[in-house]
């Protein structure tokens, strides 16, 4: 058990090292800083609402997780993978279930820090106002898990790509389907041709559902355990996936 | 230390290893030779567990390779085809990593490390970024990293590849050196290494065992003695050694 361990630290470690080595982290988190109140300033005209709140912050926020947590997940196994350091990695007495655990963990370490990054918008409606910080603090455990989904998805597409581009590509493509799945425009258009169960269905597996219920601060059990399953079916495919080279090829 | 029974792989269509056996025991060197795409490196990667087999059984001491993968694992130093490594890791973070995903800590753990950084040669390059030293620098990296724990077994895919004569020399007086306890598979195209290092060698071509002796047997089997033309006339297709 406590080999285990060692194995899971010693390669999140050395994922967060990647991290901060490189300027990797540093333009991520710079661009997240300036990219997600740019959003709630220019585009959901924060002072024209007049109130005390994030909630311009956070209706923006899946569609720039939906970018940028795949940028911060293409690389976790493709790019082990184009480098031949994947060799090393499943020659290791570590469990492959331990390898993506700690690089799931690692990248959503990196986008905890991109959260944390958009804390002086929270100072400054405290500043401003007196807004309900409980539930900006609900919304922002909404936008951790969402981050959390979007980039274990990413990384089980990087765990299946060939290269870092492509695993990238399909990650967005993959976030957007989830992400649209849920908006009217998507609904009211199937629901003439399709079934309503199956409009039903698509409504129900959207993020961005799921995620309105932090945003308003009214959140179910559902909703946490639709976001950890999405986060548990991502990092196990994707470890099912690196595992599985074992069987054949590179 | 390692058993090697009947094992056999394949790629897609193509059999990359057929029914390949041997038997390695502590102290003995084994030289393991083959034209380009013979399956040495597949073998050892087997061996390694990073890839199982699709018949046969290895087993490393008393574990199976794919039935208890993790135990046979701590029991191996793996130095992959091409020595891959972190770019942006300087060799002592590479080896300290490496001797970390095995559970080593602490004081044993930078022991551990200095010792293999030592007997690498690395030099002042131990706390360079991989990604900046010449190929035979990385090659180091990464043999420092498979010898760190010191494993009883060593699986070592062409150690020798790219360095120069001093740098060959150094590799190869340390297998010799580590050989005493420990069974030391060594993977090579480099043939003048197999009498200077190994005590035993294995031909396979094709996926396929074709020879397996010792060194001086080996050389006999050319009229000249010479290691290159015995390995050329087990291994060159029958096409090429009678021209049109």
């Amino acid at each position: 058990m406590m080999r285990g361990f060692a194995g899971f630290l010693a390669v999140y470690r050395r994922e967060m090292r990647s991290w901060f080595t490189t300027p990797l982290a540093y333009v991520f988190l710079a661009a997240f800083a300036f990219a997600a109140p740019a959003f709630a300033f220019n585009v959901g005209r924060f002072f024209d609402t007049n109130r005390a709140d994030l909630a311009t912050l956070f209706a923006y926020m899946p569609w720039l997780l939906m970018i940028l947590m795949p940028a911060l997940a293409m690389r976790a196994w493709a790019e082990e993978r184009d480098r031949g350091t994947l060799e090393i990695l499943l020659s290791l007495p570590v469990s492959v279930g331990s390898i993506a655990a700690a690089k799931f963990l690692a990248a959503w370490s990196v986008a905890l820090g991109a959260l944390i990054a958009t804390f002086p918008l929270w100072i400054a409606v405290n500043y401003l106002g007196q807004p309900d910080n409980l539930a900006i603090f609900v919304a922002y455990a909404g936008a951790f898990l969402l981050a959390g989904s979007y980039l274990a998805i990413g990384q089980a597409l990087s765990a299946a790509s060939g290269s870092q581009v492509t695993a990238f590509v399909l990650s967005v493509l993959a976030s957007l389907i989830l992400t649209m799945a849920g908006l009217p425009l998507v609904t009211d258009t199937l629901s003439g041709s399709a079934p309503a169960f199956l409009v039903e269905a698509l409504a129900w597996s959207s993020v961005l559902e799921r995620f309105s219920a932090f945003e308003h601060g009214v959140v179910g059990l559902g909703d946490i355990v639709y976001f950890l399953s999405l986060i548990v079916f991502g990092v196990a495919a994707g470890g099912l996936q690196a595992g599985a080279s074992r069987e054949g090829g590179r | 230390m390692l058993t090697v029974d009947s094992v056999v792989k394949s790629f897609g269509r193509r059999k990359a290893v057929d029914r390949v056996s041997f038997e390695l025991a502590t102290g003995e060197v084994l030289g393991f030779l083959g034209p380009n795409g013979a399956g040495k490196s597949t073998v050892m990667r087997m061996i390694a567990g990073r890839l199982e087999p699709d018949a046969g059984r290895i087993r490393i001491g008393a574990h199976d390779i794919v039935q208890s993968r993790r135990a046979g694992q701590r029991l191996i130093g793996y130095l992959p085809e091409g020595a891959p490594a972190y770019r942006t890791m300087t060799p002592r973070e590479f080896v300290t990593f490496c001797l970390s995903a095995r559970g080593h800590s602490g004081t044993a753990l930078r022991k551990a490390r200095e010792l293999a950084l030592e007997r690498a040669r690395l030099g002042d390059a131990a706390n360079q970024q991989i990604g900046t030293l010449s190929k035979g620098y990385k090659r180091r990296a990464a043999l420092a990293a498979a010898i760190a724990h010191d494993p009883p077994l060593l699986v070592l895919d062409e150690p020798t590849d790219g360095l120069d004569p001093n740098q060959k020399h150094d590799v190869r007086a340390l297998v010799r050196e580590m050989a005493a306890d420990k069974a030391i598979i060594v993977s090579t195209h480099i043939l003048e290494e197999v009498p200077a290092v190994c005590s035993r060698v294995i031909v396979i071509d094709k996926g396929r065992t074709l020879i397996d002796e010792d060194p001086h047997e080996f050389a006999s089997r050319s009229r000249t003695g010479r290691l290159d033309d015995a390995f050329r006339s087990l291994t060159r297709p029958a096409v090429q050694e009678t021209p049109a």
